[in-house]
């Protein structure tokens, strides 16, 4: 007999049916990961949206982060070099996980606090970026190179995947202390190196779709 | 691979493989805007190589290609839907863009 009420409610929700056999954290990470890639799908949906309406010609993003080497213009010099600042902390970040479910704790959180480096590099750089950009005279609302909705479309996007590296460093950095001081030694269970590696690997997933998507097209 | 309390062991050489591989498709995907493509040639080799990344950084990084069906259809299928948000908005754009030049030029 199902219990009514409150009491009811709770127990048919959490009735001892598993469909994902996996560690509980490790679903939570996935299903908090598929509502972000809908928070950034709908964020590029928008930007092609704009780009597509507007009548004022688009600003050329191969020119507009362009950076002086002597005197040549490398073409999206600064943005290639953060795809792979980027890509190399997924690299660090997947050994860091290789490393925990070989109970290797000590290497494990030595390569978490390498992968927050370059994640933190990382947003120094794209700060570095902003900063250019809004000496140029871009902004949400306008710019000097062509459709003005170009800004709002660079600030969004960019500005909220800096937020989740950022984020995602905090992350590493917190879990990396507690490899440290032995926190899930007693355990045995490391599988928060996993769930904390899928979350940076979305965190560069999302960029390739960035890079290939605003910067490159 | 998949060992019994649901952890994910893997070589390390495969992650080295896949890390190798992704430089040389950001390089080529870099090369596409260096070297100045256009047209069909340029929209279609940066779709390519992002999903290639894309598919990399999702199977093997996050180990989606070991984990049971249950879990990638769960992951997988629903952000299908953003390509009907897509095709909705892409065809709006196109028609918020005819308008705009008839009426605000």
């Amino acid at each position: 007999m199902a219990s009514p009420g409150l009491r009811g409610l709770v127990a048919d929700w959490s009735s001892d049916r598993q469909a994902f056999h996996v560690a509980w954290g490790k679903a939570m990470m996935w299903i908090f990961l598929l509502s972000d890639t809908f928070i950034f799908g709908s964020f590029l949906t928008g930007y092609m949206t704009v780009r597509m309406s507007t009548t004022v010609a688009w600003p050329n993003p191969s020119e507009v982060f362009a950076l002086h080497v002597g005197a040549t213009a490398v073409p999206l010099l600064l943005i290639a070099i953060m795809t792979f600042v980027l890509i190399s902390s997924s690299g660090t970040m997947a050994m860091a996980v290789n490393c925990a479910y070989r109970r290797d704790r000590v290497n494990a959180a030595r390569l978490m606090f390498v992968t927050a480096a370059f994640g933190a590099l990382f947003v120094g750089m794209q700060a570095f970026e902003w900063s250019k950009l809004i000496a140029e005279g871009v902004r949400p609302w306008g710019n000097p190179m062509g459709a003005a909705q170009f800004g709002s479309s660079f600030f969004m996007i960019t500005g909220f995947h800096g937020l989740h590296v950022t984020a995602g460093v905090i992350y590493l950095i917190v879990v990396a202390r507690r490899l440290q001081r032995g926190r899930y030694e007693g355990r045995g269970n490391y599988q928060i190196v996993e769930i904390a590696g899928l979350y940076w690997h979305f965190v560069d997933l999302v960029w390739v779709f960035i890079f290939a998507l605003f910067y490159l097209w | 691979m998949d060992t019994a309390g649901g952890q994910q062991q893997h070589p390390i050489s495969l992650y080295l493989k896949i890390w190798a591989l992704l430089f040389v498709l950001s390089a080529l995907s870099y090369g596409v805007d260096y070297f100045h493509l256009q047209g069909l040639w340029r929209w279609g080799l940066i779709l390519v190589f992002m999903m290639l990344k894309a598919g990399l950084i999702v199977a093997v990084f996050m180990h989606l290609a070991w984990e049971r069906l249950a879990l990638i259809y769960a992951i997988l299928l629903p952000p299908l839907a953003l390509l009907v948000l897509v095709g909705l908005m892409a065809s709006e754009a196109g028609y918020v863009h005819l308008t705009r030049l008839l009426f605000f030029r």
